[in-house]
């Protein structure tokens, strides 16, 4: 399926691809808790995110609630056209920490 | 003489699975783009489909896959209309309400979603066989 992990710094840095749907979205939450499970920080790159739906925005929602619960940093990078749009229409683009790229997360 | 502004560009039936979705995404989109719809207004329509077909499979079917989804989509003069036809327990239209979005929890953004995009989403009166029937309109832009 479309995602990958990789360490930067402190932070798991989740690359998330393609549509992020009801199909996939079960899967990327698990995958997004598990990380933060691990105590890590996380940061969800979305650019190459070409579809996500409420479910997949759920997911990130859940995500960042259980990381703020335990203290842990919890952002998006490189929200794509697409993922942006559905953020913005959820009013989540306030509330989502959000940098402009991966690279620039301090202590990433 | 037919009506040449009124036209049904797809009627398909597809399983109420998550894994037809994309279809369904695909289908829709090919649709909205033959008659001329910008990119943002094939997205919106898009995504206010596919919201509505994930009610139907979660809270009509119950996630039940035997389950079958009807789109129906045409073109009236300059809007697109879309109807989504289902053969759940009737929903009661009253619940179908959008959520405070104030209240940052994950789920319910699915009704607030297609509001927001389409010009109308309404429940009609379904033929009689049919469970639910969800008309969406968006004009053409």
């Amino acid at each position: 399926m479309g995602y990958e992990v990789r360490k930067q710094g402190n932070y798991s840095v989740v690359i998330l691809t393609g549509d992020v749907d009801l199909e996939r979205s079960p899967d990327v939450r698990k995958l997004l808790l598990e990380q933060i499970g691990a105590g890590n920080g996380v940061i969800v790159d979305l650019s190459a995110v070409t579809y996500i739906d409420s479910s997949g925005v759920a997911s990130l929602v859940e995500a960042f609630q259980n990381a703020r619960k335990r203290g842990s940093d919890f952002a998006l990078a490189s929200v794509s056209q697409a993922a942006m749009r559905v953020l913005e229409l959820a009013r989540l683009d306030k509330i989502f920490t959000i940098h402009a790229s991966v690279d620039a997360v301090k202590g990433g | 003489m037919s009506d040449t502004n009124d036209i049904r560009l797809i009627k398909i039936s597809v399983p109420a699975q998550p894994d037809r979705l994309k279809l369904i995404r695909s289908a829709v989109a090919a649709a909205a783009e033959t008659v001329g719809c910008s990119e943002n207004c094939r997205m919106d329509i898009v995504m206010a489909v596919d919201e509505a077909c994930q009610n139907i499979i979660r809270h009509g079917y119950k996630n039940d896959p035997d389950g079958a989804i009807v789109v129906d989509v045409r073109r009236a003069g300059d809007t697109l209309v879309i109807k989504l036809i289902d053969y759940a327990q009737p929903v009661d239209v009253e619940k179908v309400k959008p959520r405070d979005l104030a209240d940052v929890r994950p789920g319910g953004l699915g009704v607030h979603i297609i509001r927001e995009v389409m010009d109308e989403a309404e429940f009609k009166k379904p033929p009689e066989g049919v469970g639910n029937l969800l008309e969406l309109t968006k004009k053409i832009a």
